[in-house]
């Protein structure tokens, strides 16, 4: 009979609330120390709560299979509810959410109409840049991904209402994602206070879009023209502005930050790796000169490219902790997990054991080309998706934008840094990663034969 | 003789293999994949992409 006892605990964590401060400035070295200290299986004090932090293939596994109902997203992350509003995606049951998960808007048959959306949006983008001029990573993607996901997901009449200020506000939403929020969301802090003005804000700006709307038709018809009509028994409107305003704020929010953060880590990468940037040059040339619509070459497989985006991908994972909540006891790897504990798979790590990726610290696209094919071989160590029932809904969406937006800025400019390179890096301070300012880059149109 | 295997876990509804193969998988707007028709040396190539491109990796061509 073996005996099962509670996983190890990580070294520090000596303050008020236990690792909390740390997790709020190095998150991503304690990480890698609750691996190093103890194993496959560890745990850390957030406020008093233990996390059990998972980083092997076995455990990881375990951790994606488990059903919803045993390992539960929705107390998970008390940092989003000041952003979405009440009763909205995290709020709802494992039923409903799986099935708001499955909305055909992200089924492989509506890609073609996005592909279109997203390379008519980077083409604006650049429409003016018509000489050599600086723009800043951070700024530009983040602005660009607000109109993608707002096209696609809402519709392009609300997008062509948008512009930058929506951007500005959203970005202060993410960035009032302190971890601070596992002791208290609404904790008097600059940035909770920030966050919760944009949301009034967004909502304001939501409330002018609907008043200006008028009598809509079948082919001009988006998501808040079908949202407003919805009334209830006695004719009166179903659905308040801040109610739309945190379905929209919600469903935007999963593949903005992630998606912004992606296309600039790929640029800085291939900025500093000459050579892997040239082929990939070489790769877009070739596939235009076979002629195509950018939207038509972004859903094909484009094998550098595709395989540069893995690589930024595995080494920068937007979201370096995935967060569930233990609904019952639980055991994993020998160890136990009590009801109510918080239970991490860790992206940040698990993409880097050396087993599975050999270098890990090395960007190396390569190791995604046959033979190698070392995401395909370890799917429940190449996660920066996730995995298993969770995993991102959006991946393939999000894959597609990131060739629509390469295919456009690499075919017409060619970038490099304004900084020294190990100046780019994440700020890691918000449980929202994005990238620390300044990022700026330069920009010149190339000219095509 | 080649079967398809689905790992239920992991299928998430995409419906990407239905674009590979429409006469091989169909997706319904709730559950998971289903199997409608075998693997055939017609449609080996377009089941192959459909395994490939799979964003969860739920499925699987096995060879008896």
């Amino acid at each position: 009979m073996t005996t099962l006892t509670t996983p190890p605990r990580v070294s520090g964590g000596q303050h008020e609330h236990g690792h909390l401060e740390e997790l709020r400035t190095d998150p991503i070295g304690l990480l890698h120390r609750v691996h190093a200290e103890c194993g496959p299986v560890g745990s850390f004090d957030l406020a008093g709560r233990t996390v059990v932090v998972l980083s092997s293939a076995e455990a990881n596994e375990w951790y994606f299979r488990t059903p919803d109902g045993v390992l539960d997203q929705a107390a998970a992350y008390p940092f989003m509810k000041p952003i979405f509003g009440e009763g909205v995606v995290f709020d709802a049951p494992p039923e409903r959410r799986s099935e708001m998960l499955r909305s055909t808007a992200l089924r492989g048959d509506q890609m073609v109409g996005h592909a279109e959306v997203i390379a008519a949006e980077v083409e604006r983008a650049v429409a003016d840049w018509d000489g050599p001029r600086d723009i800043d990573l951070l700024d530009f993607f983040a602005e660009l991904t607000i109109y993608t996901s707002s096209a696609c997901l809402v519709g392009k009449k609300f997008r062509e209402q948008l512009d930058g200020r929506f951007a500005a506000l959203y970005h202060d939403l993410e960035k009032g994602t302190d971890a601070l929020a596992f002791v208290d969301p609404y904790a008097p802090i600059e940035s909770f206070r920030r966050r919760d003005e944009a949301r009034l804000e967004i909502v304001k700006l939501v409330e002018a879009i609907m008043a200006d709307r008028g009598p809509y038709t079948e082919e001009d018809r988006d998501l808040l023209d079908v949202l407003m009509s919805v009334k209830e028994k006695d004719g009166s409107p179903r659905f308040i502005a801040d109610e739309i305003t945190g379905m929209f704020i919600s469903m935007m929010f999963a593949g903005h930050h992630t998606t912004s953060g992606t296309a600039a880590w790929t640029l800085i990468e291939l900025l500093r790796d000459p050579d892997t940037l040239a082929m990939v040059v070489a790769e877009i040339d070739g596939l235009f000169a076979d002629g195509g619509s950018v939207s038509f070459q972004a859903l094909r497989e484009i094998p550098i490219l595709d395989a540069c985006i893995k690589e930024a991908l595995r080494l920068h994972p937007p979201l370096i902790l995935l967060l569930r909540v233990a609904q019952e006891d639980l055991e994993v790897g020998g160890f136990t997990i009590g009801k109510g504990e918080l239970v991490a798979a860790t992206p940040a790590v698990s993409n880097r054991m050396p087993e599975a990726f050999p270098d890990p610290d090395l960007f190396d696209p390569m190791r995604y080309l046959d033979p190698r094919n070392e995401d395909r071989n370890n799917p429940w160590l190449w996660i920066p998706f996730g995995g298993g029932k969770h995993r991102c809904v959006g991946a393939s969406f999000a894959q597609m934008q990131l060739k629509a937006i390469f295919l456009v800025l690499l075919r017409q400019f060619t970038f490099s840094m304004n900084q020294p390179s190990d100046s780019y890096r994440d700020d890691v301070s918000k449980m929202v990663i994005q990238l620390q300012q300044p990022c700026s880059m330069s920009v010149t149109p190339r000219v095509h034969s | 003789m080649r079967r398809i295997v689905v790992d239920e876990d992991l299928c998430q509804g995409h419906a990407m293999c239905q674009l590979e193969a429409p006469d091989v998988f169909s997706v319904p707007k709730r559950g998971v994949v289903e199997v409608i028709g075998g693997v055939t040396d017609g449609n080996l190539e377009a089941v192959r992409l459909a395994v490939r491109h799979c964003p969860t990796g739920a499925l699987q061509v096995e060879e008896d």
